[in-house]
């Protein structure tokens, strides 16, 4: 059945804006973007929205609904009371250029940052061989749909602007950790990962994890056990003398120079 | 517990300026100017988890201090086991008790261990930032500190070392698992008797395995730090059961906590004399 919604969306640019009030039609199973999409054709035409699949699998319409990160087309409308006010802002960790919509450059900055899928050189691209249970961890990080919630979610950026130039964010610390997993891969990140990348901001709070749409276990998956093989290298003394003694069988080398976010 | 209030009262006061230049409210970002909008009780899971954590470190705290009340025969409390010194009540004694020189609680020989061990756990540092740090207090929800540097100083650059807490925890559940066998004797030393006291340190022995073996440094140690499983079929096998028992991590930490307190707390109502060991056979 139908209904009057209220609404609060967030309007503005780089200079300033503010929260207005919209009372707008909700008809049974439609989600939040429908209802800015509604807005746009009936009540706001300059209103500005980034969006591209509706189907939860572009990553383009993040944005936060009551205050937490959501993709706006897989929010049902169904999930609020209908005397609930729903209020839309753009995420709050990346500059604004109007609207609903955030300038998301920080992540394309980090994710040149991280050295390339570097396979054996000897190994011409038709010939990979992988067995499934060496390539399954890292596919469940494949997952991603770049809608940055993550990254935007991180109180480590998110409250701290100034730790952007020294901190990737859990989305590329994750694809660090992917690498570090995979079976054909012979760059050693974990040095980067430190230096370039700030694994040590992570504090394990694990808000990725709780906004992440394709509900990949970045926490537990990928960080902590990246944090735990840097821990094998740099901080456990037993391991690093033990790795001494020990020929390195998958002879990583180090990691190449990637250009760096600009400072 | 001082620093948490000292938090709070700071997060009043720091958190407009904070916001203002560094965090959501920084310079080219919307400017909405609230801590959080989000419309939830956000505040109830670490205010929930401050509590029961103070409550956990305000026992604890009295139970070690105290020197006291942690043996009746069969049963030692978990906090006193190894006991080590020679004032350890006649019983409890472990290897002899060779340790003349000290002259506090027993406890304290071997209670550090288990502090090192939940303090530097991936959870329990969730946790305590979380609810004591603030740091998030909750997700989007701003944090009322002006600077964070994360875990790459000292001394939280430490937590990086968890995987030794973890083995000085694994002899620990060892020597706990022993006292469980113990205690299927009776007052007078006989085998082959149960009471409460036994299905009690039993139980916190078991739970203390599971959350130690389900620890994220377990998980690299069995086999995550490999790349290729496929050669490895064996430390495939231990890293997906324990890859299964670690995503029960968080509930573990909170069960085998549990299990500690009324361990102990039953063993200390047996040597204070307070109640009587409710014996099965
Ligand atoms: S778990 Fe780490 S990376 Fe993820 S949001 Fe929390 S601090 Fe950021
Ligand atoms: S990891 Fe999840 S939250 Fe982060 S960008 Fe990918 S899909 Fe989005
Ligand atoms: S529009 Fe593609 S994820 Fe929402
Ligand atoms: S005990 Fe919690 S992660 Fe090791």
């Amino acid at each position: 059945m139908g209904y009057t919604a209220k609404f609060k969306v967030w309007r503005g640019d780089d200079t300033g804006g503010g929260i207005e009030d919209f009372n707008v039609d909700v008809n049974e199973g439609e989600v939040v973007l429908d209802i800015i999409h509604r807005l746009q054709a009936t009540q706001a035409p300059d209103l500005a929205v980034r969006w591209n699949c509706k189907a939860g699998k572009c990553g383009s319409c993040s944005a936060e609904v009551n205050g937490k990160p959501r993709l706006m087309c897989m929010t049902r409308m169904s999930t609020f009371t209908e005397d609930e006010t729903i209020t839309i802002t753009p995420m709050r960790t990346f500059p604004v250029i109007r609207d609903l919509v955030t300038d998301v450059s920080y992540n394309y900055e980090k994710a040149r940052m991280v050295p390339a899928f570097a396979p054996p050189a000897d190994l011409a691209p038709g010939d990979y061989r992988m067995a499934q249970i060496d390539v399954e961890r890292s596919q469940e990080f494949r997952k991603c749909i770049e809608c940055f919630m993550c990254n935007n979610v991180c109180h480590a950026v998110r409250d701290h602007e100034e730790n952007k130039t020294t901190f990737s964010g859990p989305r590329f610390l994750m694809r660090i950790a992917e690498l570090d997993m995979h079976p054909l891969d012979t760059v050693d990140r974990r040095e980067v990962a430190v230096e370039d990348h700030g694994v040590g901001y992570c504090n394990i709070t694990k808000c990725c994890t709780e906004v992440c749409p394709e509900h990949i276990k970045i926490t537990d998956n990928a960080i902590i056990p990246l944090k735990e093989r840097i821990a094998d290298k740099k901080y456990d003394p037993i391991f690093s003398i033990a790795s001494l003694f020990k020929r390195n069988k998958q002879g990583r080398q180090a990691a190449p120079d990637t250009p760096h976010a600009t400072k | 517990m001082a620093d948490s209030a000292h938090n709070l009262s700071n997060a009043a006061r720091g958190w407009e300026s904070a916001m203002a230049t560094t965090g959501i409210e920084a310079p080219g970002r919307a400017q909405i100017g609230a801590k959080t909008l989000r419309t939830d009780a956000w505040w109830i899971a670490p205010l929930l988890t401050f509590l029961a954590l103070t409550a956990f470190v305000v026992y604890s705290a009295w139970r070690v201090f105290s020197g006291k009340y942690y043996f009746y025969e069969p049963y030692i409390s978990v906090y006193y086991s190894p006991c080590l010194s020679t004032s350890c009540v006649p019983g409890s004694e472990f290897a002899g008790s060779p340790i003349s020189w000290w002259k506090m609680s027993p406890a304290l020989l071997v209670a550090w261990i288990p502090l090192a061990f939940r303090f530097t756990c991936y959870y329990y540092r969730k946790a305590y930032f979380r609810s004591f740090w603030l740091s998030p207090p909750a997700c989007a929800v701003a944090e009322p500190h002006g600077k964070y540097t994360g875990e790459r100083r000292l001394p939280l650059i430490l937590n990086n070392l968890h995987r030794y807490a973890f083995y000085l925890g694994l002899v620990l559940n060892v020597i706990l698992t022993w006292d469980a066998i113990l205690a299927f004797r009776n007052h007078n030393g006989e085998w082959g008797h149960m009471g409460l006291g036994t299905v009690f340190l039993t139980v916190n022995a078991a739970c203390l395995w599971l959350y130690s073996l389900s620890c994220h440094s377990c998980r690299n140690a069995v086999g995550g730090r490999i790349t290729h499983f496929s050669k490895h079929p064996v430390r495939y096998q231990m890293w997906t059961l324990v890859s299964k028992l670690n995503s029960r991590h968080m509930m573990w930490a909170w069960i085998s906590l549990c299990t500690v307190v009324v361990a102990d707390f039953y063993v200390y109502l047996l040597a204070s004399g307070r109640v009587s060991d409710l014996t099965f056979f």
